[in-house]
């Protein structure tokens, strides 16, 4: 059992983190950063993240088990058909890593390979299931496994998206289709948190709340024009704005998101894009 | 209805090299539609292969260019036209061009880039709704298509970039599955929104479709 489920088992609050493999095969400024990390449950590990071509998560996040960290592999539908998907979760499975975050993946319009041709054999509901298949022994063919894999397979939810029934519905698909955890896209507005969190609570699955490090008012509008579901209320924005030392208000900000999940959810999942070394001042 | 544009005239040109004597063939459907391998089009495209100093020995608008046996019946009735030239130019879409090379050993040029099986709002305003993918889901979502219209082809619900009801790919775009649910509910019905939808079968339009459709 994962250390991640483990905590999550015993009600612990979970704070989980994440970091982007190197385009390139220089791991060092990954791996020093995530060793900053070593006090939390587990570490995400992206996926050609914002679409953008990296090294495989799979290999770094084997990596970061070699360091003695517990990964969260992310894992999209965008780059591999149903085959790839179950080959590179197979060979997960045998290097140890038990974690995983299944999404749909970024629109390759956003990223470096515009003009790549997306996969989406599977959505992340249907990899769910394949995951649920290969932990009870059998592939997406109904072929026996010789060795079967044990995974804690997580899934995302984007809290504010509007209308909140049509994405409710989907996160309760995912609910249902079995996911362990959930992590969150980020959010700042209490009120819209709180009303998800009522929602979500009877379907009894563990939510970390997805924290994004804001550094200052201009990454909080480029962040309110340019990633989807992700909305920083005015309030903040002036905040950041008026601030003498900017960083220092965004940790505030975060600080607060966390003393909110301390008591909505259970756990958070930060996103400090660069400032590893603040993890502590956040959850101070 | 396919709908298809005509290749740049850089690109043209350069398939063109060499070549001095042209057979035109156009299309009497989809690419008359769509202005691409009509009369009119296939006319202007001998004035300007003239402007360029190239002969045109004939031209032929075959009333459907998909249909094999037809595209080669209007080939043989012009046979002399057809053997006089270096190459066909052909101004219909992928089928259409493979209608006229399977029916002569002469070298058939494309003139004309297919793009999708498109609705017509108005001429030059088509929509794309439908990807012949095999495995028809409309009567589930409110006949709305996901696997064309949304930018993923997800299959239940939609992703975590639809914001406001719009799609991540194109802020301008309505997001597929949010159409899909406003109308179920219009509808008073849960619809696709019931079941958890399985894979896909791919395999039923795998390539070289062969079909035969029992009739």
């Amino acid at each position: 059992m994962s250390k991640l489920a483990e905590h999550l088992a015993a009600g612990r609050f979970v704070v989980t983190a994440e970091i982007a493999p190197p385009k390139g095969i220089d791991i060092s400024r990954a791996l020093s950063k995530a060793r900053l990390m070593k006090g939390l449950a587990a570490v995400n590990v992206t996926d050609n993240q914002g679409a953008n071509m990296r090294l495989s998560p799979l290999a770094l996040s084997a990596l970061l088990l070699r360091e003695g960290i517990e990964p969260i592999l992310q894992l999209t539908c965008r780059d591999r058909n149903r085959m790839a998907l179950q080959s590179d979760l197979l060979g997960a499975a045998a290097l140890g890593i038990e974690n995983l975050l299944l999404l749909s993946g970024d629109h390759a319009c956003f990223g470096d390979h515009p003009q790549a041709r997306s996969v989406f054999d599977l959505d992340s509901i249907q990899l769910m299931a394949a995951v649920r298949g290969l932990c009870s022994g059998h592939d997406m063919a109904g072929k026996p496994l010789r060795g079967v894999p044990h995974f804690f397979a997580g899934a995302a939810v984007t809290p504010e998206a509007e209308p909140f029934e049509l994405m409710f519905q989907k996160f309760a698909k995912k609910a249902q289709a079995g996911t362990a955890f959930f992590q969150t896209q980020a959010v700042y507005d209490v009120d819209k948190l709180t009303r998800f969190m009522d929602a979500a609570n009877p379907l009894g699955k563990p939510v970390l709340l997805g924290v994004l490090l804001l550094k200052n008012a201009r990454m909080a509008e480029f962040l309110n024009r340019s990633i989807p579901g992700v909305r920083i209320p005015a309030r903040l924005v002036e905040r950041l704005d008026a601030a003498v030392d900017p960083l220092e208000e965004g940790i505030a900000i975060a600080r607060e998101m966390v003393e909110h999940a301390r008591r909505l959810c259970q756990g958070v999942h930060l996103m400090t894009l660069g400032h590893e070394e603040r993890i502590a001042d956040i959850l101070a | 209805m396919i709908i298809s544009v005509q290749k740049s005239k850089e690109e043209l040109l350069e398939i063109l090299d060499g070549k001095e004597r042209l057979f035109i063939v156009g299309c009497g459907a989809c690419a008359t539609v769509c202005k691409s391998g009509g009369e009119e089009e296939v006319f202007r495209m001998q004035e300007w292969l003239a402007s360029l100093g190239k002969e045109t020995t004939g031209t032929v608008i075959i009333d459907e260019a998909c249909h094999i046996m037809r595209a080669g019946r209007d080939l043989r009735q012009l046979k002399a036209q057809v053997e006089a030239a270096d190459a066909l130019l052909v101004m219909a879409c992928g089928a259409g061009v493979q209608s006229v090379s399977s029916n002569s050993d002469k070298r058939v040029l494309g003139a004309l880039n297919s793009l999708f099986l498109g609705n017509i709002r108005r001429f030059g305003q088509y929509e794309e709704k439908c990807s012949l993918c095999g495995e028809c889901i409309l009567n589930e979502t409110a006949c709305i298509c996901p696997v064309t219209n949304c930018a993923k082809g997800l299959l239940n619900g939609p992703c975590g970039g639809m914001e406001e009801g719009k799609c991540e790919a194109d802020r301008e775009l309505d997001c597929a599955w949010h159409l899909i649910y406003e109308r179920l509910k219009k509808q008073n019905r849960k619809g696709v929104f019931a079941r958890t939808v399985p894979p896909k079968n791919w395999g039923k339009v795998q390539k070289p479709g062969r079909h035969k459709i029992p009739g």
